[in-house]
């Protein structure tokens, strides 16, 4: 780890001020990610700028019947937090699908968002890596690409995004708020983080001198027919290889609504809103949930040793569906796969 | 061997880096102590009070050897820097028994021989500690996925359970 400076940012406007006067600085909230890799040397920060103690911890229901939740919320915290655990279950099993318990108890939930892939070659600073270096080249297309992606990859990085709580926040369209020198905004989680293409370096839509202030809920949970289905190399406390949040609105047997997103195969949370198209107005079943995971999958690639995904993640979203429709979301503690 | 490096660090352009004071209570006591930023909390216990029951593993997060509670819940102190910890209550594993008594959770792990080498028990032990404060598990199945975050090479995984139902009241 190189030598740095602390600070603390007193309230948001000054996390802003602090972080505009100085273009190499972090914020640092959890840590879980960011001290990782400083002491891995990927991340050389000139300054940190402590925003822990901000008051942006709390989880509120909005006029518009959804919750507030406010960025520096532990992972934690929000999984069990009652109005999640009841209304936004997808949301707890999520988050309880990802890290360990005590890393939960640390992360927040906007360094949720922001933490980085674990592509081992990221990490590596000996390897050639181009979002790290941009314009080193990429080592994992022709390396161990096991954990890799196979949905809108470039020929510059095949990365994957870690997170498991996003992929729910994708499939709940979710909305970050995010305040700058310019002010505040907000943009939908699908639109937060970005595609490789050319700048691999870039992975959210973030400006560099604005601050996570919080995620919103809009109302509606999907809290009869969902699930979380993680699929990974041990049982517990591993990134996914596939992970599917499935959530269905039916009549009778006939899907009004469906949501649909992947984890662990793309630079960013993979929602796809073709292959929920294809399933309104179907009929739940097999064919119906195949020909879903047909439109997700039409242009995955593999890239050798990731190229068994493809086929996992036809299985996935199909046992996803089965599980959403049959209401009977799988357990993130019993690990037989219902 | 000439090290460079250290006639380099003795001359003047290198900056020394400055170091803050924190203050912490850490197994009841308030301790004050001079940290770099850098200084993980794991590193200021071992290193700077000689508390060395809370062990350096993988020093990356990944397994658990570090496990400290602080302001009462289970973290990994590798990841988490000293400074940022200022006010805040520790718990380590040399502060979990009272006047001579060990913890109920550290009774049972010897009960249990919920060990081999050892190096993994202390994490183990504060963990457990938080699990039963959080109070979310209750099945077996509960226990192991929310004890995931402690690794044990030794593979005493069955004991370890064991010993923390019988910590937790369970038959």
């Amino acid at each position: 780890m190189i030598d740095f400076q602390y600070a603390r940012a007193s309230d948001v406007a000054d996390a802003v001020r602090q972080i505009a006067a100085d273009p190499a600085a972090k914020f640092i909230a959890g840590g879980t990610n960011l001290i990782d890799l400083m002491k891995e040397d990927v991340e050389r920060p000139s300054r940190l700028i402590d925003i822990s103690r901000l008051p942006l911890r709390s989880v509120e229901e909005t006029a518009s019947g959804g919750l507030w939740i406010g960025a520096l919320v532990p992972n934690s915290d929000l999984a069990y937090h009652p109005l999640i655990a009841q209304r936004y279950p997808m949301l707890a099993s999520a988050i309880l699908a990802g890290a360990s318990a005590q890393l939960r108890n640390m992360a927040s939930t906007g360094g949720n968002l922001l933490q980085r892939t674990r592509c081992y070659y990221f990490y590596d600073v000996a390897t050639p890596c181009n979002k790290r270096q941009p314009g080193s080249g990429c080592s994992a297309i022709a390396g161990l690409n096991r954990m890799h992606a196979i949905l809108g990859t470039s020929e510059a990085c095949i990365a994957t995004h870690p997170s498991d709580m996003c992929v729910a926040l994708a499939a709940l369209d979710a909305t970050v708020h995010v305040t700058g020198a310019a002010g505040a905004r907000t943009i939908a989680l699908a639109d937060f983080h970005r595609l490789p293409e050319n700048t691999p370096q870039r992975e959210t839509n973030l400006e560099t001198n604005e601050i996570v202030t919080a995620v919103e809920l809009p109302a509606r949970g999907f809290a009869a027919n969902y699930t979380y289905l993680k699929i990974r190399d041990r049982l517990s406390y591993a990134f996914a290889l596939v992970s599917v949040a499935a959530a269905l609105e039916l009549e009778g047997d006939t899907i009004k609504e469906a949501r649909l997103a992947l984890g662990g195969v793309a630079h960013k949370p993979w929602r796809d809103w073709s292959a929920e198209a294809a399933l309104c107005g179907q009929n739940i079943g097999g064919s119906a949930f195949a020909h879903a995971a047909d439109v997700v999958l039409r242009d995955a690639k593999g890239s050798g040793h990731n190229t068994f995904k493809i086929d996992l993640a036809r299985r996935a979203i199909v046992r996803a569906l089965t599980q959403a429709a049959a209401g009977t979301p799988q357990s993130q503690s019993s690990k037989k796969i219902a | 061997m000439t090290r460079a490096g250290t006639s380099q660090r003795s001359s003047s352009t290198v900056r020394v880096p400055e170091k803050i004071p924190v203050s912490l209570t850490i197994n009841g006591f308030e301790t004050q102590l001079r940290v770099a930023p850098w200084t993980s909390l794991l590193d200021a216990l071992r290193d700077h009070l000689g508390l060395t029951g809370t062990k350096k593993g993988c020093d990356h997060g990944q397994c658990g050897a570090c496990t400290v509670l602080v302001d009462g819940r289970r973290i990994n102190s590798c990841l988490t820097l000293a400074v940022m910890k200022d006010g805040a209550k520790v718990t380590t594993i040399e502060g979990l028994a009272t006047d001579g008594t060990l913890h109920a959770l550290q009774q049972a792990f010897i009960d249990h021989d919920a060990f081999q080498c050892g190096y993994c028990t202390p994490g183990q032990i504060c963990s457990a500690a938080g699990l039963i404060a959080e109070g979310k598990a209750k099945s077996i199945d509960e226990i192991r996925e929310l004890m995931s975050g402690n690794i044990c090479r030794c593979g005493a995984y069955p004991n370890i359970v064991l010993a923390i139902q019988q910590a937790m009241g369970q038959p």
